[in-house]
């Protein structure tokens, strides 16, 4: 009783809930969008069909308008365990592509938005030149630079990661500098003046008291940003034409009508954003502990 | 001692000894080009005066930034004439780069005054006119190919050359698909925040997920919408509905969950019902959270919808713009593109601001900000 209690009170029992009832709601859709083709189908074949076997059909069609979870599923368990993950036709492959492009952008975009966020936080014309811009920075749609910058770079002989990295470092590099000029200027006056009594330079101030205090926000703004940061590579891969990578599967799936292709990308990527954010959660978790913060 | 005042005299003086360009065999120098010498002599003297008067304020701040902006046209004029200025214009670059410190005084001295909003304008303009002026300059006077990199007023030029297929394409993109799917997602969004407050049930399963969702490159949806509802706006305001909502819901979750219990027991002591608590209390309440969201949503929206257009349009959009005319090279009508959307991006956003600021006067942030 009091297990159950504590199931349906917590979250457990509530999310378990809304996920099966997405999954319900998922396979009635699979029905309703897949049918207008499959009764076409059958008055074109004469066939003679009931309900029964027209769900059967719609949750097993080669190229479904929307595929039924367990196609996706088995799909999945076919390009990412069947397949060797050096084969071009495994997942795993383009989801590590992917993945390169998106780590690399994120360290980059991360060293540029930290190095922003020390500029603006001592120079009070950088902050005040300089931090507008950072904002108005992000009102821009920066993906449409997307193919500029992979076609610009291109031109010059550079290829692969980086183009793609530069798209990444782009998007992340906002959530870091804000989060970091609040973690930099967290220390309040008291704790200021103390190390002012004790006579600390800047840099003594800065490495001993303002980076301290903005870890819990530097990690904060790290897991937003990771996350956007695997948005810009996915989105850097689509204009170089479906080469490789998590973008490149969603592209030649539109191409070619695989709706069952695009969807198991789509959900490879999802759970690739879920990691990406959970070990940066878990990095945190150490960091923070090893710190002495009580979490 | 004035450093930066100081290095731009010395660079300048530098600068006047040594080639700014050349024309087919010989240098070209200063004095060669009037138009060139009296702007930057007019600026050094600028430069002078405020070095030995030390003056600080509104008055010698607004006098060195007309010493820049004057300094600033004798690169502009230079370039201008058929000639060469490559790495060989020593003098040139050398000017440049002392302008630079020249411009950073300036907004050094425009920074420290202690203004309202218009100073708040003032020092980030000059500093955008800046980078703008540099990129102005590198590229035209290294020639940059304008395949690799346009000059703003290539760009200029490309905006208004353009100005019907520009005008065409923010129709079709910002007016039908952004402003439709912002409109629609974020109502579902608010609406179904609202039911689910209601419901402890679904609100304990939901706001889980929609945390989770906001690791989910949603935007990969795009080549399934387009599937399904075709290549016009529909499909890209479709695409705008599933990445508005979760940031909507989850805000408007979080706003409707700011009240304290202290006004809620108040709000019972006047036996108000639910309806009328919601509508003067918990909503006021969570408009700062919602105004968040719109303000996320809304540069969301026009990511989205440009994305969208790369799997698929009507010969018609932005999207489809930048990415047909990157393939034919006419990179200048893409930054043009590209310029158009930053304006609309940013006007969006600022309007949505602005009247967060007059919807939310009585928020601690403004507040402060006023006294």
């Amino acid at each position: 009783m009091s297990l159950w209690h504590r199931l349906y009170h917590g979250k457990t029992i509530p999310v378990l809930a809304v996920v099966l009832s997405l999954v319900v709601i998922w396979y009635a859709g699979a029905v309703y969008l897949n049918k207008d083709t499959l009764i076409s189908n059958y008055e074109r074949n004469n066939v003679t069909w009931y309900t029964g076997k027209l769900i059967d059909d719609a949750w097993s069609m080669e190229r479904p308008i929307l595929p039924a979870p367990h196609q996706i599923a088995v799909e999945i368990n076919k390009t990412v365990f069947q397949k060797k993950i050096t084969s071009k036709r495994s997942l795993v492959y383009h989801a590590w592509i992917t993945t390169s492009a998106t780590l690399l952008g994120f360290a980059m975009g991360g060293v540029l938005g930290i190095l922003l966020a020390v500029g603006i936080v001592h120079v009070r014309t950088l902050d005040r030149s300089l931090m507008p811009w950072v904002i108005a920075s992000q009102t821009i749609p920066i993906l449409a630079i997307a193919p500029m910058i992979i076609v610009v770079l291109g031109n010059m002989g550079i290829t692969g990661l980086l183009p793609k990295s530069i798209i990444s470092m782009y998007l992340c590099f906002f959530p870091i500098t804000i989060g970091m000029v609040k973690g930099l200027r967290s220390p309040d006056v008291l704790q200021l003046d103390l190390m002012r009594t004790y006579s600390a330079s800047t840099s003594q101030i800065f490495w001993k008291l303002r980076v301290p205090a903005s870890i819990p926000f530097l990690f904060a703004s790290l897991k937003v940003a990771v996350a956007i940061s695997l948005v810009g590579a996915i989105v850097g891969e689509l204009p170089t034409g479906a080469v490789a990578g998590i973008g490149a599967r969603l592209l030649s799936g539109s191409y070619y009508g695989q709706t069952i292709q695009i969807w198991s990308a789509l959900i490879v990527a999802s759970v690739l954003g879920m990691l990406l954010v959970y070990a940066a959660g878990v990095i945190e978790k150490l960091v923070m502990t090893r710190m002495g913060y009580r979490i | 001692m004035d450093r930066p005042l100081l290095a731009f005299l010395v660079l300048t003086l530098l600068a006047l000894f040594l080639p700014i360009g050349s024309v087919g065999e010989g240098d070209l120098y200063w004095a060669n080009s009037m138009g060139a010498l009296i702007p930057a002599l007019i600026s050094a003297l600028i430069a002078i005066f405020q070095l030995i008067r030390k003056g600080s304020g509104p008055v010698p701040a607004i006098l060195v930034t007309i010493g820049v902006l004057v300094g600033a046209n004798a690169p502009l004029t230079l370039i201008a004439a058929d000639s060469s200025h490559s790495f060989g214009a020593l003098g040139l670059w050398l000017y440049v780069i002392g302008l630079g410190f020249f411009a950073w005084r300036a907004m050094e001295m425009m920074s420290a005054i202690k203004g309202g909003r218009i100073i708040s304008l003032v020092v980030p303009a000059l500093f955008g006119m800046w980078l703008l002026y540099l990129w102005q300059v590198i590229t035209t006077g290294f020639q940059i190919p304008s395949v690799l990199l346009p000059s703003p007023s290539l760009i200029w030029a490309a905006i208004l050359g353009n100005g019907d297929i520009l005008a065409g394409d923010f129709y079709q993109t910002f007016v039908k698909s952004v402003l439709s799917g912002f409109a629609m997602g974020c109502g579902s969004g608010f609406l179904v925040a609202i039911l689910v407050d209601k419901v402890p049930f679904m609100q304990r399963g939901l706001l889980p997920l929609g945390s989770l969702v906001s690791a989910i490159p949603i935007v990969g949806i795009a080549p399934i919408m387009v599937m399904w509802f075709g290549f016009d706006w529909q499909s890209k305001a479709a695409v705008i509905v599933v990445m508005t909502f979760f940031p909507m819901l989850v805000n408007t979750l979080a706003g409707l969950d700011a009240t304290s219990h202290l006004e809620k027991d108040l709000m019972r002591s006047y036996a108000a019902s639910y309806f009328q608590t919601l509508l003067f209390v918990r909503l006021p309440n969570a408009l700062p959270f919602i105004f968040n969201a719109l303000k996320i949503n809304s540069t969301l929206a026009l990511i989205g919808a440009i994305v969208a257009e790369f799997f698929g349009t009507p010969i018609v959009g932005m999207g489809f713009r930048i990415s047909t005319e990157v393939g034919r090279m006419n990179v200048d009508i893409v930054w043009a593109t590209i310029a158009i959307a930053a304006v609309a991006g940013s006007a969006f956003y600022g309007i949505l601001a602005l009247v967060e600021r007059t919807l939310t006067f009585w928020h601690p942030s403004y507040r402060s900000a006023r006294g």
